[in-house]
């Protein structure tokens, strides 16, 4: 036991963490017992992922002459410009390429936590749990993606006999796939494992239930239209680098325990930039079709398409100016768009909520002694380590959308009624044809019915 | 000390809590007068009789119930869903000697009822529609109930970020994870057999008979014929017990079926009457619940006709998932009391365990019930439809009010003098 105390010790990893961690971790070993004899003997083993120097020859030389706290600096500035770059270029790629990345995005995060609880738990003979984990996430998708595909692609899967099929059944088939994972998880339970493989279960299930759906709900978003998906992510990493530059210049009182290098300053200085830049960048999103129409999928050229007749949440309309702001400006109304108001909803929980997610991210990775996710992207850490900020932010906006903007879609409500019986068919379209002519949209001549 | 040499690192937490005296002792719960009563058996026989009374008791009490009506089945699920929870949290709990941290309690609980508020509120907003709309309050709920449900989550989100603390940040994750993983299990399936039952009260008996009847006939069989272990698993699983029982819950289900599809109570979706404000099950039974007649396959000696409920047939499927796939739901519970070394989930039911111990083979049945529902038998719920076309856009309503019009024209449904003003 001391040998592995002692490696622990002068472990790199411990070494970046909080010392006082450390300390109270020895006192906490007599407390706590058992539970933390896990965490302990973890941090001796050698399997804890050894941040390796990552970065590209190409730049090492470049800033070779600086020394190495600058040197990290300009690692990780240039690296963010080049992530900042290559957001820009698959917008422009458009909606097909956005959804791969996500797609990609997702499976690699999917990828290092399930590496993160492989190493936690020594799982190195566990039969089976890779191919499971696995195999879970492509059900998972499967149902997701199905799901998507039914509702947006409607008329399409129509015309194709199998799509149709499998659309229709789709559920039950999805829950085939999953059932024959989870008797394959039972049958491959061995008797000294138990434990382990129930963990390893869980984890996989969390992963699942944090990761999967959440890149799912952004690209129901993006179906919404590009500016529901950019201007979201857009906010999260603006306040991310606000709150940091805010607290690198001004920080002062602390505000978490948990990250020790946030900073109420950065915090607020953060909230205010990160508002005033949603602003400015819907305003100026606002106008292109390209970001602002629903995604559709045209059958005839078979390809995604961004055309549109701009909604009313697009449309510059004028606002009156409260008498404060009035006798400020001087002007009496300002044009804005009704999706900037929108935006300072989305802005606000990107700073306030947002920074939670990645508290969270922080608790995680001092949880089970982390530095850092992987080590995927140089002077950043892993994906995840980009995306701990958005993983709420995702869901927040798919039910802003659904509670205040849209109601459903409409092609999914037809599926729908295609898909009853026909005297109920019947019923709904009386009712729909006495709503509608109340409402003065149907000409009031069929009484016959 | 050997033991730690042969378990994997992750083993030592069980090792020390097998030392440690939180793993509840069995009490005997058995009440006074049964035990007075058997007093001159011996041990082994005294807990068949316990085991055996006890099962009567709980069929004649879910009889009861179903007698009672729609309402105190709702009831009765949502608290043997509270029940269950508690149970898993408890050992939960118990498993990483959680005494010490702060709000752990607070927030699981915190956690179920908004789970079970998102849940009971898009039951309501679906079955509920017309009451909905009379109140004014039940309406802003229903409009924005997702964003509501989201925001309550959120604050016990939060609420985990701020609680944790320096020590214990594991054991807090893993507790965040364990009543997590929980809710998907407990809620969601609760949730789901609530939705069968709207769907006709036999879609929520005959499944749950069903499953009961497995476990009883494969009992059986196992006790009179067992003999080829079935799996390492649990010991006292037999090859015979398991295909024994799969006849006998087909046989089982095929007459049952017949028996309750004859009486409008069990078959008609449940209904709430806005008039009368209670749940009305009243109705034209469908085709499923009428009686047709099939031809025997020749290769049946008089190749004559059978009067069978299409029903019948379904509930073959029913009860063949609850035969073959049923167990393993079994087989995971045992999977989970081994890995943590507990005997029962809790010492709810004398000689039988917790609830959850008699719930665990009805996991993945009410899943499959509600999946087969939806892809086999009935399209999506026509109130639901109607609810969602009055919130479109009215250009969207007018466009789905013509393609309406179109397909009914198409199909005959319409009066002649209707297609005309077209």
């Amino acid at each position: 036991m001391t040998e592995l105390r002692h490696r622990g010790a002068t472990d790199k990893e411990l070494q970046h963490q909080n010392s006082e961690d450390k300390g109270s971790e020895t006192e906490g070993k007599e407390r706590d017992g058992a539970s933390d004899n896990e965490t302990k003997s973890d941090s001796g083993v050698p399997e804890v992922p050894v941040s390796a120097d990552d970065t590209p020859e190409v730049l090492n030389k470049a800033l070779s002459g600086l020394s190495s706290r600058w040197k990290n600096w300009w690692v990780r500035g240039i690296l963010t410009l080049a992530m900042i770059s290559f957001f820009f270029i698959i917008i422009y790629l458009g909606p097909m390429v956005l959804m791969m990345i996500v797609l990609c995005v997702q499976i690699k995060c999917f990828h290092e936590i399930i590496t993160i609880g492989y190493s936690v738990y020594h799982s190195y003979h566990l039969p089976w749990f890779r191919t499971l984990s696995w195999y879970f996430l492509l059900c998972v998708n499967y149902f997701f993606y199905g799901e998507t595909v039914t509702d947006y692609f409607f008329t399409l899967v129509q015309r194709e006999e199998p799509l149709r099929i499998l659309s229709k059944y789709h559920r039950f088939i999805s829950f085939a796939l999953y059932l024959t994972g989870f008797c394959m998880f039972v049958l491959s339970l061995v008797k000294k494992h138990y434990r382990l493989q129930f963990y390893m279960f869980g984890w996989t299930h969390v992963t699942l239930l944090i990761v999967v759906t959440q890149s799912h709900l952004i690209i129901h978003n993006l179906f919404e239209g590009m500016i529901w998906f950019i201007v979201p992510i857009s906010c999260v990493i603006c306040n991310d680098i606000m709150a940091y530059m805010f607290g690198f210049f001004f920080g002062r009182t602390p505000l978490i325990k948990l990250s020790p290098k946030k900073t109420w300053e950065g915090f607020i200085g953060g909230f205010f930039a990160t508002v005033v830049f949603g602003i400015l960048l819907s305003y100026v999103m606002s106008g292109y079709r390209f970001f602002v129409c629903p995604v559709e999928f045209n059958n005839d050229s078979n390809s995604f398409t961004v055309d549109c007749e701009p909604s009313e949440l697009f449309q510059l309309q004028d606002y009156g100016l409260p008498p404060v702001l009035k006798s400020i400006t001087g002007w009496t109304t300002v044009k804005l768009y009704p999706f900037q108001i929108h935006s300072i909803a989305l802005s606000a929980f990107a700073s306030i909520m947002g920074p939670f997610g990645g508290f969270f991210a922080s608790g995680f990775k001092r949880a089970f002694k982390i530095k850092d996710f992987a080590n995927t992207i140089p002077g950043h850490g892993g994906i995840m380590d980009r995306f701990d900020c958005q993983y709420l932010m995702a869901t927040f906006v798919n039910v802003y959308i659904a509670s205040f903007i849209r109601g459903p879609n409409p092609s999914k409500v037809i599926q729908q009624l295609l898909a009853l019986r026909l005297d109920q068919q019947l019923h709904i379209f009386n009712s729909l044809k006495a709503h509608l002519t109340e409402k003065g949209l149907l000409p009031a001549l069929e009484e016959a019915a | 000390s050997h033991l730690q040499g042969s378990y994997g690192e992750g083993e030592m937490e069980g090792d020390s809590k097998a030392d440690t005296p939180d793993v509840p002792p069995s009490t005997d719960n058995t009440p006074q007068c049964l035990n007075k009563a058997l007093e001159g058996l011996s041990s082994r026989w005294k807990n068949w009789w316990i085991r055996g009374i006890l099962s009567l008791t709980m069929i004649i009490g879910f009889f009861l119930i179903i007698y009672l009506g729609p309402i105190m089945l709702i009831l009765v699920v949502m608290g043997v869903q509270i029940k269950c929870f508690h149970e898993i949290i408890t050992i939960g709990y118990r498993v990483y000697h959680s005494y010490d941290l702060p709000w752990f309690r607070t927030l699981s609980w915190y956690f179920l009822i908004c789970v079970n508020y998102f849940f009971y509120g898009e039951t309501v907003a679906d079955y509920f529609g017309a009451l909905v709309q009379r109140e004014e309050p039940l309406q802003f709920l229903v409009r924005y109930h997702r964003f509501i449900s989201f925001a309550l989550y959120l604050a016990g989100f939060c609420m985990f970020v701020l609680s944790l603390v320096k020590k214990h940040y594991r054991l807090q994750f893993y507790m965040f994870a364990w009543t997590h993983v929980t809710l998907l299990i407990v809620v969601t399936q609760s949730h789901l057999v609530i939705q069968n039952l709207f769907e006709g009260m036999i879609w929520f008996i005959v499944p749950i008979s069903i499953v009961i009847c497995n476990d009883i006939m494969a009992y059986l069989f196992g006790f009179f014929f067992g003999r080829t272990p079935l799996i390492k698993l649990s010991p006292k699983k037999t090859w015979e017990g398991f295909i024994g029982g799969f006849f006998a819950t087909v046989v089982f289900s095929f007459f049952f079926a017949y028996l309750l599809s004859q009486y409008q109570y069990f078959v008609c979706p449940v209904e709430y009457n806005s008039e009368t404000n209670r749940f009305a099950v009243e109705c034209e039974p469908s085709n499923l619940f009428m009686i047709q007649e099939y031809t025997l396959p020749a290769v049946v000696q008089n190749a004559k006709t059978v009067n069978l409920y299409p029903f019948q047939i379904h509930s073959i499927a029913l009860s063949t998932f609850a035969s073959l796939i049923g167990p393993f739901g079994g087989f995971f519970a045992s999977g989970f009391k081994r890995a943590f070394k507990i005997k029962d989930f809790a010492d709810t039911i004398p000689g039988h365990g917790g609830i959850m111990d008699r719930f665990d083979c009805q996991y993945l049945m009410a899943t499959f019930v509600h999946v087969y529902i939806t892809s086999f038998i009935r399209g999506p719920n026509p109130s639901k439809v109607l609810q969602q076309l009055l919130v479109l856009q009215p250009e969207q309503q007018l466009s789905i009010f013509n393609t309406l019009r179109n397909h009914l024209g198409e199909k005959g449904m319409l009066p002649p003098a209707v297609e005309e003003a077209q």
